[in-house]
């Protein structure tokens, strides 16, 4: 699939490293485009609307609404108010995650064993950007997974596969609020999310 | 018996003698439960559309049972010690490889650490995915979903229990939904199961840590029946032990395995 140009003026863009957080407001009617650069990068998404943050994405609510696991285009990401905060206006990348959840150095220790405790995670990504913001971890709930493909098999078994991805496929995503976005472009080293190799992803804003 | 209430004496009488009225939603004080295997600490039958909140010592047995088949037991789990700690239901599928609760798996904090595990489950129909009403959902289904209303949502319902625990809204984390199901198709699509159901049908959980419990008992989010189709939740708890060194669930995994020395690490003070 092909990238159409984002609508509007460029407002801000911005590379996001490897491994690091980024947090940005995003006005009503802005679109934000998340540019996977070298692709299978995984970048966990966390949204609080920005006049009340204990208003937040909720991965359930969304499912619940639109019946479905899987973010496609059109998707509407709700809150845990049941309102929309934003919508998947367009995506390069077939479907995205929103059950795998973040990875933290705790999860890590079940996942892979406790020699991995010391390494980065998501969840401190979050943190580090939440908390310079006055947020904490009651702010810390499922998270959405941008360029992740976690499928469900008859059985129930589910798991964090290899990648659908690809150098500078995109998702665009339209405010349906003001909202604050928090990101971890995910420093998982451990699994297929990233093809255990972490790469930089760029953030861009028009409206 | 004629009672008058115009003044405080009356008043005083005409409360004072509903004592002993018994209805079927209501705690049962001091707990007793002759069906329970062990030491009660807890017994309560929670109204449809009600809800609950508990306390409950690491290694306490509880028990749900869907009275009538239409009960939906949305649950929420906190470290009673350290609430910022609570369950967290995508790393207790994710570290689990699997989306569909049943007997042998374990709740997960995100702390990785085991929190419940469910010992015995005659249900099979939990989700994991959907979560609780809301107030917009219960409008969209049934008119209105206020908590002062015939219609209450199971988030709001969350907020007043994890409020008498001095917790707020930002605590109210994704939940689980227990004794309704949802399936995934192959295309994500999500698969109601609200049933009705037999009535009866049993879940026993262990309680592997200090623990907060609330439960709210509303319709499932995805139920489509035209009414608020919702019947009596029965919780009751006795007392136990947490898992034993060489308990078989403990041993199951090495991903349960690590979150079994997780918590008892925590415990090791």
């Amino acid at each position: 699939m092909t990238t159409s140009p984002l609508p509007g003026t460029i407002r801000h863009d911005e590379i996001v490293p490897a491994r690091a957080p980024w947090m940005h407001r995003v006005a009503a009617g802005e679109t934000l485009r998340i540019v996977d650069l070298e692709g299978n990068q995984a970048v966990d998404f966390l949204m609080y609307a920005a006049d009340d943050d204990s208003e937040r994405y909720s991965a359930q609510d969304t499912i619940a609404a639109q019946r479905n696991l899987f973010l496609r285009e059109c998707a509407v990401l709700l809150s845990n108010e049941g309102r929309p905060m934003m919508t998947i206006t367009g995506t390069s990348v077939a479907y995205h995650d929103t059950i795998g959840g973040a990875c933290s150095c705790e999860s890590n220790t079940l996942r892979y064993g406790h020699h991995t405790k010391a390494q980065h995670s998501c969840v401190d990504n979050f943190l580090d950007a939440n908390i310079r913001a006055g947020r904490g971890k009651r702010d810390m709930v499922s998270n959405i997974n941008f360029f992740m493909n976690v499928p469900v098999e008859a059985d129930g078994t589910l798991g964090i596969v290899d990648g659908i991805s690809a150098p500078g496929l995109t998702v665009d995503l339209r405010a349906e609020m003001d909202v604050i976005v928090v990101v971890s472009n995910c420093p998982q080293i451990n699994n297929p999310c990233n093809g255990f190799n972490p790469t930089p992803v760029r953030m861009q804003v028009s409206a | 018996m004629t009672t008058t209430t115009a003044d405080p004496y009356g008043a005083r009488d005409h409360a004072r003698a509903m004592t002993g009225t018994r209805v079927e939603a209501m705690p049962t004080l001091p707990a007793a439960a002759l069906d329970a295997p062990g030491e009660t600490v807890w017994e309560e039958t929670i109204a449809p559309a009600g809800y609950t909140s508990r306390r409950i010592a690491r290694g306490t047995r509880l028990r749900l049972i869907d009275v009538a088949g239409d009960a939906c037991a949305s649950m929420l789990v906190f470290n009673a010690e350290t609430p910022t700690e609570r369950l967290n239901v995508a790393d207790t599928l994710k570290v689990q490889w699997n989306g569909y609760l049943g007997a042998g798996r374990l709740l997960l904090s995100d702390m990785g650490r085991v929190m419940m595990t469910i010992l015995e489950d005659d249900a099979g129909t939990h989700d994991a995915f959907c979560g609780a009403s809301n107030e917009a959902s219960n409008a969209r289904a049934y008119g209105d979903g206020k908590n002062y209303g015939a219609h209450p949502n199971a988030r709001d319902r969350f907020m007043l229990g994890v409020a008498r625990h001095g917790l707020g809204r930002k605590d109210v984390h994704p939940c689980i939904n227990w004794f309704k199901g949802v399936r995934i198709a192959d295309d994500g699509a999500t698969l109601p199961e609200t049933g009705p159901f037999p009535p009866g049908r049993t879940l026993v959980l262990r309680a592997e840590m200090e623990l907060v419990v609330v439960l709210a008992n509303c319709p499932h989010v995805l139920d489509t029946r035209a009414d608020f189709t919702v019947t009596s939740l029965r919780a009751t708890a006795w007392r136990g032990e947490p898992a034993a060194e060489d308990d078989p669930v403990r041993t199951a995994t090495p991903e349960g395995l690590r979150a079994f020395l997780n918590t008892e690490d925590l415990y090791a003070r």
